[in-house]
């Protein structure tokens, strides 16, 4: 996975968090998502959606673990939908009531 | 709110007031045909979109408490270079009527009845959810203790100054302490903070602290990133920080 080393990289003084994205992701799952807790399939660890660095910039959406930066789930458009990757996500569990 | 959740989808809200509150920031009120009741710290997203088909689409924090019913304020930065604030700002009115999606949210939301003691920490714009936070505070009556750390460029600039000021200065025991720090420009006279937030403005920030308070920062990726650094390092629970970024700084 490419590392985002702040110094090196101006853009991740522009990098938003899993909270700029909700309503991408809940058109995908159909619920508020960001409150969800996710683990990390590459470092396994355990964050709220909320707490994701997020990455809206370049084609898509990209959400990165906030603990080694790699991609834990990236959103596309496509030309006759839209595709969600998570194969950077072990688990998703989320809260048992709505707010 | 009952167990049965409700579609969140894109419905024409009509603008009922604007109202300036700095230089560069509007806060615009709109009137929701599908309006429900948020919590303080959620967005909406609101899209525009062109003859051409064109559509730009950005979040908003939601500056009103959820008592205002039937509607909600968005309070609004014009950005240089801003395809959407720029067009809020200079074009729309009272009475059009944009798009907007929402309530959107459920990690960066406090709620005056089921939240405990908080400190707020806002950069700029990043101090309109907190605002719904610390509105629905008042409107509930609520005790929880409150700190709010702002920082903005001059007192001009930072919003709702007068607003803060009363609701910290309330009769009673508010419980409410309003700390500002103001990084390039000071009213003469000013006693308060002149610098960035940094580590040992924190540490005297936390000392003015409840020791439960939940943590909440706002505003630009480094501000939100340095402070809740320095806060870990000072000893504060990550559990217990939640962070919501607005990117680069608008200034």
């Amino acid at each position: 996975m490419d590392d985002l080393n702040q110094e090196e990289d101006p853009t991740d003084w522009m990098r938003l968090d899993g909270n700029a994205v909700a309503g991408a992701l809940m058109e995908w799952f159909g619920m508020e998502m960001t409150a969800a807790s996710g683990e990390c399939n590459h470092c396994g660890n355990v964050a709220a959606i909320g707490t994701l660095h997020a990455y809206t910039r370049g084609p898509g959406i990209v959400l990165r673990c906030s603990a080694c930066q790699g991609i834990v789930l990236r959103l596309v458009q496509t030309p006759s939908g839209s595709l969600l990757d998570a194969r950077g996500t072990a688990w998703l569990a989320r809260p048992t009531s709505a707010a | 709110m009952s167990g049965v959740p409700q579609p969140i989808t894109w419905q024409l809200a009509t603008v009922s007031a604007i109202r300036p509150e700095t230089a560069n920031v509007k806060t615009f009120a709109f009137s929701l045909p599908d309006w429900q009741p948020h919590m303080p710290g959620q967005h909406y997203d609101l899209r525009l979109t062109a003859a051409d088909g064109y559509q730009a689409q950005r979040s908003y924090s939601i500056a009103s408490p959820p008592e205002q019913a039937g509607g909600v304020e968005l309070s609004i930065e014009r950005l240089p270079d801003g395809e959407v604030s720029a067009f809020m700002h200079d074009t729309v009115m009272v009475g059009d009527r944009i798009e907007l999606r929402g309530p959107i949210g459920g990690y960066f939301v406090w709620s005056a009845v089921s939240g405990g003691p908080l400190l707020l920490i806002a950069g700029g714009s990043g101090i309109v959810p907190l605002m719904a936070m610390l509105r629905e505070r008042a409107a509930a009556g609520a005790r929880q203790p409150a700190t709010l750390l702002y920082s903005s460029r001059s007192r001009d600039e930072a919003i709702y100054f007068d607003e803060l000021a009363q609701l910290a200065g309330s009769a009673g025991s508010s419980g409410l302490t309003v700390i500002h720090t103001l990084t390039r420009s000071q009213p003469p006279g000013w006693t308060g903070y002149s610098r960035r937030i940094d580590a040992a403005m924190l540490r005297e920030v936390l000392a003015r602290t409840d020791p439960n308070a939940t943590v909440f920062i706002c505003g630009p990726t480094p501000l939100v990133e340095s402070a809740a650094g320095s806060l870990v390092d000072l000893g504060v629970p990550a559990s217990r920080i939640r962070t919501e970024r607005f990117g680069p700084t608008g200034n």
